[in-house]
Protein backbone atom coordinates (compact mmCIF):
# COMPACT_ATOMS: atom_id res chain seq x y z
CA UNK A 1 0.00 0.00 0.00
CA UNK A 2 2.52 2.57 -0.78
CA UNK A 3 0.35 4.97 -2.32
CA UNK A 4 -0.43 5.60 1.94
CA UNK A 5 3.25 7.29 2.01
CA UNK A 6 2.53 10.15 -0.49
CA UNK A 7 -1.33 10.74 0.52
CA UNK A 8 -0.41 13.98 1.86
CA UNK A 9 0.34 16.87 -0.25
CA UNK A 10 2.50 19.72 1.41
CA UNK A 11 2.96 22.77 -0.70
CA UNK A 12 6.50 22.47 -2.80
CA UNK A 13 8.97 24.79 -0.27
CA UNK A 14 11.01 25.38 -2.51
CA UNK A 15 9.52 26.76 -5.59
CA UNK A 16 9.83 30.01 -5.12
CA UNK A 17 13.50 30.08 -4.82
CA UNK A 18 13.51 27.65 -7.62
CA UNK A 19 11.82 30.52 -9.37
CA UNK A 20 14.31 33.15 -8.61
CA UNK A 21 17.19 30.72 -9.06
CA UNK A 22 15.96 28.82 -12.90
CA UNK A 23 15.21 25.46 -12.85
CA UNK A 24 17.37 23.15 -10.46
CA UNK A 25 17.86 19.45 -10.94
CA UNK A 26 14.42 18.42 -9.28
CA UNK A 27 12.40 20.61 -11.78
CA UNK A 28 14.22 19.15 -15.18
CA UNK A 29 14.14 15.51 -13.30
CA UNK A 30 9.80 16.73 -13.05
CA UNK A 31 9.37 18.52 -16.50
CA UNK A 32 11.09 15.11 -18.03
CA UNK A 33 8.49 12.90 -16.43
CA UNK A 34 5.93 15.30 -16.97
CA UNK A 35 6.55 15.10 -20.03
CA UNK A 36 6.98 11.52 -20.82
CA UNK A 37 3.69 10.94 -19.36
CA UNK A 38 1.46 13.35 -21.38
CA UNK A 39 3.42 11.86 -24.30
CA UNK A 40 2.59 7.88 -23.15
CA UNK A 41 -1.36 9.22 -22.33
CA UNK A 42 -1.34 10.84 -25.63
CA UNK A 43 -0.47 7.53 -27.90
CA UNK A 44 -2.75 5.45 -25.94
CA UNK A 45 -5.27 8.41 -26.65
CA UNK A 46 -4.56 7.66 -30.10
CA UNK A 47 -5.15 4.02 -29.50
CA UNK A 48 -8.24 4.38 -27.70
CA UNK A 49 -9.67 6.61 -30.75
CA UNK A 50 -8.79 3.78 -32.31
CA UNK A 51 -10.31 1.35 -31.21
CA UNK A 52 -13.35 3.32 -30.71
CA UNK A 53 -12.65 2.87 -26.91
CA UNK A 54 -13.06 5.84 -24.33
CA UNK A 55 -9.04 7.07 -23.16
CA UNK A 56 -10.16 6.88 -19.47
CA UNK A 57 -9.25 3.13 -18.96
CA UNK A 58 -5.90 3.67 -20.36
CA UNK A 59 -5.13 6.03 -18.76
CA UNK A 60 -5.55 4.21 -15.35
CA UNK A 61 -3.48 1.28 -16.74
CA UNK A 62 -1.07 4.05 -17.91
CA UNK A 63 -0.68 5.16 -14.01
CA UNK A 64 -0.87 0.99 -12.94
CA UNK A 65 2.22 0.35 -15.37
CA UNK A 66 4.60 3.84 -13.92
CA UNK A 67 4.39 4.65 -10.61
CA UNK A 68 4.72 2.80 -7.15
CA UNK A 69 5.18 -1.14 -7.58
CA UNK A 70 5.21 -0.46 -11.82
CA UNK A 71 7.94 -0.64 -13.65
CA UNK A 72 8.85 2.71 -13.35
CA UNK A 73 8.90 5.34 -10.24
CA UNK A 74 8.08 8.91 -10.93
CA UNK A 75 9.26 10.26 -8.07
CA UNK A 76 9.85 14.22 -9.53
CA UNK A 77 5.30 14.22 -10.24
CA UNK A 78 4.51 14.35 -6.76
CA UNK A 79 4.58 18.01 -6.03
CA UNK A 80 2.47 18.94 -9.44
CA UNK A 81 0.27 16.14 -9.71
CA UNK A 82 -1.52 15.96 -6.60
CA UNK A 83 -2.84 19.79 -6.91
CA UNK A 84 -3.26 19.00 -10.93
CA UNK A 85 -5.31 16.06 -10.12
CA UNK A 86 -7.76 18.03 -7.58
CA UNK A 87 -8.27 20.79 -10.51
CA UNK A 88 -8.76 17.78 -12.76
CA UNK A 89 -11.72 16.63 -10.20
CA UNK A 90 -13.30 20.06 -10.46
CA UNK A 91 -12.83 20.82 -13.93
CA UNK A 92 -15.32 17.42 -14.32
CA UNK A 93 -17.35 18.59 -12.18
CA UNK A 94 -17.74 21.66 -13.47
CA UNK A 95 -18.41 20.47 -17.11
CA UNK A 96 -20.71 17.78 -15.92
CA UNK A 97 -22.48 20.99 -14.48
CA UNK A 98 -22.47 22.87 -17.61
CA UNK A 99 -24.08 20.77 -19.95
CA UNK A 100 -26.85 20.78 -18.30
CA UNK A 101 -29.49 23.80 -17.65
CA UNK A 102 -31.22 24.10 -14.77
CA UNK A 103 -34.25 23.27 -16.25
CA UNK A 104 -33.14 19.90 -17.84
CA UNK A 105 -31.91 19.02 -14.44
CA UNK A 106 -35.22 20.28 -12.88
CA UNK A 107 -37.38 18.24 -15.89
CA UNK A 108 -35.34 15.41 -15.59
CA UNK A 109 -35.95 15.05 -11.74
CA UNK A 110 -39.19 15.12 -12.13
CA UNK A 111 -39.60 12.63 -15.29
CA UNK A 112 -37.03 10.07 -13.91
CA UNK A 113 -37.07 10.05 -10.22
CA UNK A 114 -38.79 6.42 -10.30
CA UNK A 115 -36.42 4.67 -12.52
CA UNK A 116 -33.68 7.28 -10.55
CA UNK A 117 -34.91 6.10 -6.78
CA UNK A 118 -34.51 2.01 -8.84
CA UNK A 119 -31.65 2.71 -10.32
CA UNK A 120 -29.82 4.11 -6.81
CA UNK A 121 -31.47 0.60 -5.03
CA UNK A 122 -29.89 -1.81 -7.55
CA UNK A 123 -26.49 -0.53 -7.77
CA UNK A 124 -25.56 0.84 -4.66
CA UNK A 125 -26.42 -1.76 -2.90
CA UNK A 126 -23.67 -4.68 -4.88
CA UNK A 127 -20.95 -2.64 -4.21
CA UNK A 128 -22.16 -1.79 -0.27
CA UNK A 129 -22.52 -5.47 0.30
CA UNK A 130 -19.33 -6.66 -1.24
CA UNK A 131 -17.37 -3.97 0.76
CA UNK A 132 -18.98 -5.05 4.30
CA UNK A 133 -17.79 -9.22 2.91
CA UNK A 134 -14.36 -7.73 2.44
CA UNK A 135 -14.88 -6.20 6.04
CA UNK A 136 -14.11 -2.48 4.87
CA UNK A 137 -16.71 -1.60 7.27
CA UNK A 138 -19.49 1.03 6.73
CA UNK A 139 -17.81 3.50 5.39
CA UNK A 140 -16.19 1.56 2.75
CA UNK A 141 -19.68 0.73 1.88
CA UNK A 142 -20.69 3.97 1.35
CA UNK A 143 -17.71 4.08 -0.85
CA UNK A 144 -18.07 1.27 -2.91
CA UNK A 145 -21.83 2.04 -3.59
CA UNK A 146 -21.04 5.14 -5.23
CA UNK A 147 -18.39 3.59 -6.95
CA UNK A 148 -20.75 0.65 -8.44
CA UNK A 149 -23.91 3.03 -8.58
CA UNK A 150 -23.04 6.38 -11.09
CA UNK A 151 -22.63 5.20 -14.74
CA UNK A 152 -19.72 6.86 -17.00
CA UNK A 153 -21.88 10.07 -18.52
CA UNK A 154 -19.31 10.81 -20.65
CA UNK A 155 -18.52 6.78 -21.74
CA UNK A 156 -22.53 6.63 -22.09
CA UNK A 157 -23.40 9.88 -24.57
CA UNK A 158 -19.94 9.02 -26.46
CA UNK A 159 -21.50 5.78 -27.33
CA UNK A 160 -24.47 6.90 -28.00
CA UNK A 161 -23.33 9.32 -30.54
CA UNK A 162 -20.70 6.95 -32.00
CA UNK A 163 -23.79 4.23 -32.47
CA UNK A 164 -25.99 7.09 -33.92
CA UNK A 165 -28.29 6.24 -31.38
CA UNK A 166 -29.00 9.64 -29.96
CA UNK A 167 -32.06 9.78 -32.58
CA UNK A 168 -33.53 6.60 -31.03
CA UNK A 169 -36.36 6.45 -28.43
CA UNK A 170 -34.82 5.73 -25.49
CA UNK A 171 -31.96 7.63 -25.23
CA UNK A 172 -33.95 10.26 -23.72
CA UNK A 173 -34.49 7.64 -20.69
CA UNK A 174 -30.92 6.68 -20.99
CA UNK A 175 -29.67 10.68 -21.12
CA UNK A 176 -32.28 11.60 -17.64
CA UNK A 177 -31.06 8.55 -15.98
CA UNK A 178 -27.36 9.85 -15.81
CA UNK A 179 -29.32 13.47 -15.03
CA UNK A 180 -30.59 12.19 -11.98
CA UNK A 181 -27.39 10.22 -11.03
CA UNK A 182 -25.04 13.19 -11.44
CA UNK A 183 -27.99 15.37 -8.97
CA UNK A 184 -27.18 12.62 -6.98
CA UNK A 185 -23.63 12.95 -6.82
CA UNK A 186 -24.18 16.35 -5.89
CA UNK A 187 -25.84 15.24 -2.60
CA UNK A 188 -23.58 12.00 -2.40
CA UNK A 189 -20.44 13.71 -2.77
CA UNK A 190 -21.03 16.61 0.89
CA UNK A 191 -22.37 13.16 2.47
CA UNK A 192 -19.21 11.25 1.31
CA UNK A 193 -16.66 13.75 2.26
CA UNK A 194 -17.89 14.79 6.09
CA UNK A 195 -18.12 10.73 6.75
CA UNK A 196 -14.65 10.43 5.28
CA UNK A 197 -13.62 13.23 7.44
CA UNK A 198 -14.57 10.78 10.10
CA UNK A 199 -17.93 12.97 11.08
CA UNK A 200 -20.84 11.69 13.23
CA UNK A 201 -23.91 10.27 12.36
CA UNK A 202 -25.43 13.78 13.41
CA UNK A 203 -22.58 15.58 11.61
CA UNK A 204 -23.76 12.97 8.43
CA UNK A 205 -27.34 14.63 8.61
CA UNK A 206 -25.72 18.26 8.64
CA UNK A 207 -24.09 17.80 5.92
CA UNK A 208 -27.00 15.53 3.87
CA UNK A 209 -29.20 18.83 5.01
CA UNK A 210 -26.63 21.82 4.03
CA UNK A 211 -25.65 20.04 0.72
CA UNK A 212 -29.61 19.46 -0.51
CA UNK A 213 -30.51 23.36 0.87
CA UNK A 214 -27.23 23.93 -1.32
CA UNK A 215 -28.58 22.40 -4.11
CA UNK A 216 -32.37 23.99 -4.14
CA UNK A 217 -30.90 27.58 -3.87
CA UNK A 218 -28.39 26.77 -6.49
CA UNK A 219 -31.26 25.36 -8.65
CA UNK A 220 -33.43 28.56 -8.19
CA UNK A 221 -30.78 30.79 -8.26
CA UNK A 222 -29.90 29.06 -11.85
CA UNK A 223 -33.92 28.99 -12.97
CA UNK A 224 -34.26 32.65 -12.11
CA UNK A 225 -31.33 34.45 -12.38
CA UNK A 226 -28.95 32.26 -14.37
CA UNK A 227 -28.88 35.07 -16.99
CA UNK A 228 -27.10 37.18 -14.31
CA UNK A 229 -24.87 34.46 -13.26
CA UNK A 230 -23.57 33.99 -16.60
CA UNK A 231 -23.69 37.54 -17.16
CA UNK A 232 -20.79 37.99 -14.30
CA UNK A 233 -18.31 35.57 -16.45
CA UNK A 234 -19.26 35.97 -19.59
CA UNK A 235 -16.63 38.19 -22.12
CA UNK A 236 -16.15 38.52 -25.64
CA UNK A 237 -12.67 37.85 -24.99
CA UNK A 238 -11.34 34.67 -24.69
CA UNK A 239 -8.45 34.87 -22.48
CA UNK A 240 -10.67 37.13 -19.88
CA UNK A 241 -13.55 34.86 -20.04
CA UNK A 242 -11.32 31.72 -19.35
CA UNK A 243 -9.15 33.46 -16.49
CA UNK A 244 -13.00 34.24 -15.13
CA UNK A 245 -14.21 31.07 -15.72
CA UNK A 246 -11.73 29.55 -14.38
CA UNK A 247 -11.26 31.60 -11.70
CA UNK A 248 -14.63 31.20 -10.44
CA UNK A 249 -14.77 28.09 -10.40
CA UNK A 250 -11.75 27.16 -8.20
CA UNK A 251 -12.98 29.93 -6.25
CA UNK A 252 -16.03 28.35 -5.62
CA UNK A 253 -14.95 24.87 -5.04
CA UNK A 254 -12.82 25.97 -2.63
CA UNK A 255 -15.25 27.97 -0.95
CA UNK A 256 -16.97 24.86 -0.68
CA UNK A 257 -14.58 22.54 0.63
CA UNK A 258 -13.51 24.90 3.33
CA UNK A 259 -17.41 24.46 4.28
CA UNK A 260 -17.02 20.77 4.02
CA UNK A 261 -19.58 20.48 0.93
CA UNK A 262 -16.67 19.08 -1.08
CA UNK A 263 -14.94 21.24 -3.35
CA UNK A 264 -16.25 19.41 -6.27
CA UNK A 265 -19.92 19.70 -5.88
CA UNK A 266 -18.99 23.30 -5.77
CA UNK A 267 -17.77 23.48 -9.22
CA UNK A 268 -20.67 21.32 -10.55
CA UNK A 269 -23.43 23.51 -8.76
CA UNK A 270 -21.62 26.44 -10.34
CA UNK A 271 -21.72 25.06 -13.54
CA UNK A 272 -25.42 24.53 -13.43
CA UNK A 273 -25.81 28.20 -12.76
CA UNK A 274 -23.74 29.45 -15.71
CA UNK A 275 -26.79 28.61 -18.91
CA UNK A 276 -27.28 29.43 -22.14
CA UNK A 277 -24.42 30.16 -24.74
CA UNK A 278 -22.13 31.41 -21.68
CA UNK A 279 -22.57 27.95 -21.20
CA UNK A 280 -21.49 26.92 -24.58
CA UNK A 281 -18.38 29.04 -25.19
CA UNK A 282 -16.92 28.27 -21.72
CA UNK A 283 -17.56 24.37 -22.81
CA UNK A 284 -15.32 24.84 -25.19
CA UNK A 285 -12.89 27.29 -24.41
CA UNK A 286 -12.49 24.47 -20.70
CA UNK A 287 -12.76 21.40 -22.62
CA UNK A 288 -8.88 20.86 -23.28
CA UNK A 289 -7.95 22.16 -20.06
CA UNK A 290 -10.42 19.50 -18.51
CA UNK A 291 -8.99 16.68 -21.34
CA UNK A 292 -5.28 17.68 -19.49
CA UNK A 293 -6.22 17.96 -15.91
CA UNK A 294 -8.80 15.36 -16.07
CA UNK A 295 -6.22 13.03 -17.55
CA UNK A 296 -3.74 13.76 -14.69
CA UNK A 297 -6.13 12.84 -11.97
CA UNK A 298 -6.72 8.90 -14.18
CA UNK A 299 -2.92 9.06 -14.34
CA UNK A 300 -2.38 9.75 -10.29
CA UNK A 301 -5.10 7.84 -9.53
CA UNK A 302 -3.40 4.51 -11.31
CA UNK A 303 -0.18 5.89 -9.71
CA UNK A 304 -0.94 5.75 -6.26
CA UNK A 305 -2.36 2.04 -6.74
CA UNK A 306 0.11 -0.53 -6.54
CA UNK A 307 -0.79 -3.64 -9.29
CA UNK A 308 0.42 -6.27 -7.02
CA UNK A 309 -2.73 -4.75 -4.75
CA UNK A 310 -5.08 -5.94 -8.07
CA UNK A 311 -4.91 -9.84 -8.48
CA UNK A 312 -6.09 -10.41 -4.96
CA UNK A 313 -9.56 -8.30 -5.55
CA UNK A 314 -9.62 -9.65 -9.34
CA UNK A 315 -12.29 -11.80 -8.38
CA UNK A 316 -14.23 -9.78 -6.74
CA UNK A 317 -14.34 -6.79 -9.12
CA UNK A 318 -15.12 -9.20 -11.94
CA UNK A 319 -18.13 -10.46 -9.75
CA UNK A 320 -19.22 -7.19 -9.40
CA UNK A 321 -19.04 -5.70 -12.59
CA UNK A 322 -21.14 -8.61 -13.88
CA UNK A 323 -23.66 -8.18 -10.89
CA UNK A 324 -23.82 -4.51 -11.58
CA UNK A 325 -23.56 -4.75 -15.27
CA UNK A 326 -27.39 -6.58 -15.09
CA UNK A 327 -28.69 -4.55 -12.10
CA UNK A 328 -27.89 -1.60 -14.86
CA UNK A 329 -29.59 -3.65 -17.60
CA UNK A 330 -32.73 -4.23 -15.57
CA UNK A 331 -32.81 -0.30 -14.77
CA UNK A 332 -32.58 0.93 -17.91
CA UNK A 333 -35.01 -2.08 -18.94
CA UNK A 334 -37.75 -0.91 -16.90
CA UNK A 335 -37.48 2.83 -17.09
CA UNK A 336 -37.12 2.52 -21.12
CA UNK A 337 -40.60 -0.13 -20.62
CA UNK A 338 -42.17 2.89 -18.74
CA UNK A 339 -41.78 5.06 -21.83
CA UNK A 340 -43.25 2.78 -24.20
CA UNK A 341 -40.09 1.37 -25.96
CA UNK A 342 -39.96 -1.87 -27.55
CA UNK A 343 -37.95 -4.77 -26.13
CA UNK A 344 -34.47 -4.28 -28.17
CA UNK A 345 -34.80 -0.62 -27.18
CA UNK A 346 -35.02 -1.56 -23.72
CA UNK A 347 -31.89 -3.96 -23.66
CA UNK A 348 -30.03 -0.99 -25.61
CA UNK A 349 -31.10 1.33 -22.90
CA UNK A 350 -30.12 -1.17 -19.72
CA UNK A 351 -26.60 -1.97 -21.76
CA UNK A 352 -25.63 1.79 -22.58
CA UNK A 353 -25.93 2.62 -18.63
CA UNK A 354 -22.86 -0.72 -18.22
CA UNK A 355 -19.96 1.64 -18.38
CA UNK A 356 -18.38 3.27 -15.00
CA UNK A 357 -15.84 5.80 -15.42
CA UNK A 358 -14.88 9.61 -14.34
CA UNK A 359 -16.75 9.00 -11.47
CA UNK A 360 -16.31 5.99 -9.54
CA UNK A 361 -12.82 7.22 -9.54
CA UNK A 362 -13.63 10.31 -8.74
CA UNK A 363 -15.33 9.04 -5.56
CA UNK A 364 -12.69 6.24 -5.29
CA UNK A 365 -10.16 8.58 -5.04
CA UNK A 366 -11.85 11.10 -2.68
CA UNK A 367 -11.80 8.50 -0.29
CA UNK A 368 -8.04 7.18 -0.76
CA UNK A 369 -6.83 10.60 -0.49
CA UNK A 370 -8.64 11.12 2.71
CA UNK A 371 -7.18 7.84 3.98
CA UNK A 372 -9.79 6.89 6.12
CA UNK A 373 -10.12 3.03 3.62
CA UNK A 374 -8.45 0.73 3.24
CA UNK A 375 -5.52 0.69 -0.07
CA UNK A 376 -7.40 -2.44 -1.44
CA UNK A 377 -10.60 -0.29 -2.30
CA UNK A 378 -8.63 1.81 -4.73
CA UNK A 379 -7.26 -1.57 -6.56
CA UNK A 380 -10.88 -3.01 -6.33
CA UNK A 381 -12.33 0.20 -7.86
CA UNK A 382 -9.45 0.66 -10.35
CA UNK A 383 -10.25 -3.46 -11.90
CA UNK A 384 -13.75 -2.58 -11.87
CA UNK A 385 -13.59 0.78 -13.73
CA UNK A 386 -11.38 -1.07 -16.13
CA UNK A 387 -13.53 -3.99 -16.34
CA UNK A 388 -17.12 -1.66 -17.07
CA UNK A 389 -15.71 0.96 -19.13
CA UNK A 390 -14.28 -1.69 -21.28
CA UNK A 391 -17.28 -4.13 -21.71
CA UNK A 392 -19.39 -1.71 -21.42
CA UNK A 393 -19.14 0.15 -24.71
CA UNK A 394 -18.72 -3.40 -26.26
CA UNK A 395 -22.08 -4.72 -24.91
CA UNK A 396 -23.58 -1.77 -26.49
CA UNK A 397 -22.16 -2.97 -29.85
CA UNK A 398 -23.24 -6.32 -29.62
CA UNK A 399 -26.59 -6.17 -27.95
CA UNK A 400 -28.29 -6.16 -30.45
CA UNK A 401 -27.20 -9.40 -32.29
CA UNK A 402 -27.52 -10.82 -29.09
CA UNK A 403 -31.00 -9.95 -28.35
CA UNK A 404 -31.88 -11.40 -32.31
CA UNK A 405 -30.22 -14.61 -31.07
CA UNK A 406 -32.36 -14.70 -27.42
CA UNK A 407 -35.40 -13.74 -29.21
CA UNK A 408 -35.00 -15.94 -32.02
CA UNK A 409 -38.10 -14.99 -33.48
CA UNK A 410 -38.74 -14.05 -37.01
CA UNK A 411 -38.63 -10.67 -37.95
CA UNK A 412 -41.71 -8.90 -38.91
CA UNK A 413 -43.24 -8.63 -42.54
CA UNK A 414 -41.63 -5.48 -44.34
CA UNK A 415 -44.23 -3.45 -44.94
CA UNK A 416 -44.64 -1.61 -48.35
CA UNK A 417 -42.23 1.25 -48.36
CA UNK A 418 -43.24 4.62 -47.31
CA UNK B 1 -48.83 18.35 -38.54
CA UNK B 2 -47.46 17.91 -34.93
CA UNK B 3 -44.05 17.89 -34.36
CA UNK B 4 -42.85 15.93 -31.28
CA UNK B 5 -39.84 17.68 -29.52
CA UNK B 6 -38.02 15.47 -26.82
CA UNK B 7 -35.22 17.64 -24.97
CA UNK B 8 -31.52 15.06 -24.85
CA UNK B 9 -30.32 16.72 -21.51
CA UNK B 10 -26.60 17.51 -22.09
CA UNK B 11 -26.72 16.66 -25.71
CA UNK B 12 -29.32 18.83 -27.35
CA UNK B 13 -32.94 18.76 -28.89
CA UNK B 14 -34.59 15.91 -31.10
CA UNK B 15 -37.70 16.53 -33.34
CA UNK B 16 -39.51 14.58 -35.26
CA UNK B 17 -42.95 13.37 -37.29
CA UNK B 18 -44.14 10.51 -37.57
CA UNK B 19 -45.11 9.88 -41.13
CA UNK B 20 -48.77 8.02 -42.30
CA UNK B 21 -46.85 5.28 -43.20
CA UNK B 22 -45.39 4.61 -39.12
CA UNK B 23 -41.58 5.60 -40.11
CA UNK B 24 -40.35 8.31 -37.36
CA UNK B 25 -38.71 11.52 -39.27
CA UNK B 26 -36.74 14.36 -37.80
CA UNK B 27 -33.48 15.83 -36.97
CA UNK B 28 -31.70 15.75 -33.64
CA UNK B 29 -29.91 19.24 -32.69
CA UNK B 30 -26.93 18.65 -30.31
CA UNK B 31 -25.96 21.72 -28.17
CA UNK B 32 -22.95 23.13 -30.50
CA UNK B 33 -25.69 23.65 -33.51
CA UNK B 34 -24.71 20.30 -35.05
CA UNK B 35 -27.72 18.75 -36.96
CA UNK B 36 -28.23 15.17 -38.08
CA UNK B 37 -31.29 13.94 -39.72
CA UNK B 38 -32.72 11.10 -38.51
CA UNK B 39 -35.23 7.97 -39.85
CA UNK B 40 -36.50 5.23 -38.05
CA UNK B 41 -36.33 2.06 -38.86
CA UNK B 42 -39.05 -0.29 -40.06
CA UNK B 43 -38.70 -3.23 -38.02
CA UNK B 44 -37.42 -1.36 -34.77
CA UNK B 45 -39.42 1.64 -34.62
CA UNK B 46 -37.61 3.03 -31.70
CA UNK B 47 -33.96 2.45 -33.36
CA UNK B 48 -32.57 5.02 -36.36
CA UNK B 49 -32.04 3.87 -39.74
CA UNK B 50 -29.57 6.29 -40.07
CA UNK B 51 -28.06 9.75 -38.59
CA UNK B 52 -27.19 11.94 -41.27
CA UNK B 53 -25.04 14.71 -40.34
CA UNK B 54 -25.87 17.56 -42.18
CA UNK B 55 -24.38 21.43 -42.48
CA UNK B 56 -26.47 24.30 -42.08
CA UNK B 57 -26.23 24.75 -46.09
CA UNK B 58 -27.83 21.61 -46.59
CA UNK B 59 -30.56 21.00 -44.14
CA UNK B 60 -31.76 24.64 -45.49
CA UNK B 61 -31.36 22.76 -49.27
CA UNK B 62 -33.28 19.78 -48.54
CA UNK B 63 -35.84 21.79 -46.34
CA UNK B 64 -36.07 24.03 -49.83
CA UNK B 65 -36.56 20.57 -51.74
CA UNK B 66 -39.31 19.30 -49.71
CA UNK B 67 -41.21 22.41 -49.29
CA UNK B 68 -40.76 23.23 -52.80
CA UNK B 69 -42.18 19.92 -53.95
CA UNK B 70 -45.50 21.17 -52.39
CA UNK B 71 -45.58 24.13 -53.57
CA UNK B 72 -44.92 22.98 -57.31
CA UNK B 73 -47.47 20.20 -56.74
CA UNK B 74 -49.73 22.92 -55.69
CA UNK B 75 -49.26 25.24 -58.86
CA UNK B 76 -49.50 22.80 -61.04
CA UNK B 77 -52.88 21.88 -59.81
CA UNK B 78 -53.61 25.01 -60.11
CA UNK B 79 -52.20 25.54 -63.81
CA UNK B 80 -54.31 22.30 -64.41
CA UNK B 81 -57.13 24.12 -66.85
CA UNK B 82 -54.44 25.78 -68.70
CA UNK B 83 -52.98 23.66 -71.34
CA UNK B 84 -48.79 24.75 -72.26
CA UNK B 85 -48.79 26.43 -68.74
CA UNK B 86 -45.86 24.06 -66.38
CA UNK B 87 -44.46 24.50 -63.17
CA UNK B 88 -40.77 23.86 -62.70
CA UNK B 89 -38.20 24.18 -59.77
CA UNK B 90 -34.78 25.42 -59.62
CA UNK B 91 -31.98 25.23 -57.66
CA UNK B 92 -29.42 28.05 -57.79
CA UNK B 93 -26.64 25.90 -57.30
CA UNK B 94 -23.21 26.69 -55.79
CA UNK B 95 -21.20 27.41 -59.14
CA UNK B 96 -24.02 29.05 -60.66
CA UNK B 97 -22.94 32.37 -62.66
CA UNK B 98 -25.75 34.11 -60.59
CA UNK B 99 -24.90 33.25 -57.32
CA UNK B 100 -25.03 36.45 -55.82
CA UNK B 101 -26.46 38.49 -58.72
CA UNK B 102 -29.34 40.33 -58.65
CA UNK B 103 -32.20 38.10 -60.46
CA UNK B 104 -33.48 40.80 -63.03
CA UNK B 105 -29.56 40.21 -64.30
CA UNK B 106 -30.72 36.70 -65.63
CA UNK B 107 -33.46 38.44 -67.90
CA UNK B 108 -35.07 35.46 -67.90
CA UNK B 109 -38.48 36.81 -68.48
CA UNK B 110 -37.11 38.61 -71.09
CA UNK B 111 -35.30 36.00 -72.81
CA UNK B 112 -37.66 32.93 -72.34
CA UNK B 113 -41.04 33.88 -71.47
CA UNK B 114 -40.95 32.50 -67.83
CA UNK B 115 -41.86 34.15 -64.42
CA UNK B 116 -40.42 33.41 -61.02
CA UNK B 117 -43.46 33.17 -59.08
CA UNK B 118 -41.59 32.19 -56.18
CA UNK B 119 -37.85 31.64 -54.26
CA UNK B 120 -36.96 29.82 -51.47
CA UNK B 121 -34.68 29.89 -48.92
CA UNK B 122 -34.17 28.40 -45.69
CA UNK B 123 -37.69 26.67 -45.91
CA UNK B 124 -38.66 29.79 -46.33
CA UNK B 125 -41.24 30.97 -49.29
CA UNK B 126 -40.59 34.47 -50.92
CA UNK B 127 -43.53 34.90 -53.07
CA UNK B 128 -42.89 36.93 -56.23
CA UNK B 129 -39.64 38.00 -56.02
CA UNK B 130 -38.73 41.30 -57.12
CA UNK B 131 -35.94 41.67 -59.67
CA UNK B 132 -33.96 43.19 -56.96
CA UNK B 133 -34.16 39.74 -55.44
CA UNK B 134 -30.37 38.81 -54.62
CA UNK B 135 -30.09 34.83 -55.88
CA UNK B 136 -27.63 33.10 -53.34
CA UNK B 137 -27.05 29.46 -53.87
CA UNK B 138 -28.91 26.69 -52.08
CA UNK B 139 -32.39 29.18 -53.18
CA UNK B 140 -34.90 27.16 -55.12
CA UNK B 141 -36.96 28.79 -58.19
CA UNK B 142 -40.33 28.07 -59.02
CA UNK B 143 -40.56 29.11 -62.57
CA UNK B 144 -43.84 29.09 -64.29
CA UNK B 145 -43.94 28.93 -68.35
CA UNK B 146 -44.32 26.55 -71.54
CA UNK B 147 -41.75 23.41 -71.64
CA UNK B 148 -39.52 25.06 -74.20
CA UNK B 149 -39.16 28.28 -71.74
CA UNK B 150 -38.23 26.17 -68.91
CA UNK B 151 -35.68 24.49 -70.61
CA UNK B 152 -34.07 27.26 -71.91
CA UNK B 153 -34.14 28.98 -68.43
CA UNK B 154 -32.89 25.80 -67.00
CA UNK B 155 -29.42 26.43 -69.45
CA UNK B 156 -29.44 30.27 -68.72
CA UNK B 157 -29.29 29.40 -64.82
CA UNK B 158 -26.65 26.58 -65.09
CA UNK B 159 -24.67 28.20 -67.17
CA UNK B 160 -25.35 32.09 -67.87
Amino acid sequence: MSWERRRAWTPPPTSLAAAETGLEPDSALTLIELGAVFFCLGILGRLAGRIGLSPIPLYLLGGLFFGHGGLIELDGLDQFSEIASEIGVILLLLMLGLEYTAKELVTGLRQSWLAGVLDIVLNFTPGAVVALLLGWGPVGAMVMGGVTYISSSGIVAKVLTDLGRLGNRETPVVLSLLVFEDLAMAVYLPILTTVLAGASFVGGLQAVGISLVVVTVVLIIALRFGTVVSAVVDSKDREVFLLTVLGAALLVAGVAAAMQVSAAVGAFLLGIAISGATATTATRILEPLRDLFAAIFFVVFGLNTDPATIPPVLGFAVLLALITAITKIATGWWAARRHGVGRLGRARAGVALIARGEFSIVIAGLAVASGAVTGELAALATAYVLLTAVFGPVAARVVEPVMGWLQRTPRPQRLPAG
Amino acid sequence: MKVDKTPLPGIGMRKDIVTSSGRRIGTVTQRDGETALIISRQDDPDACLVSIPLTADEAATLGNLLGAHQLVAQLTEEHRDLPGVNTRQFLVAGGSPFDGYRLGDTLMRTRTGTSVVAAMREGKVEPSPSPDFILLAGDLLIVVGTAEGLDAAADILSGG
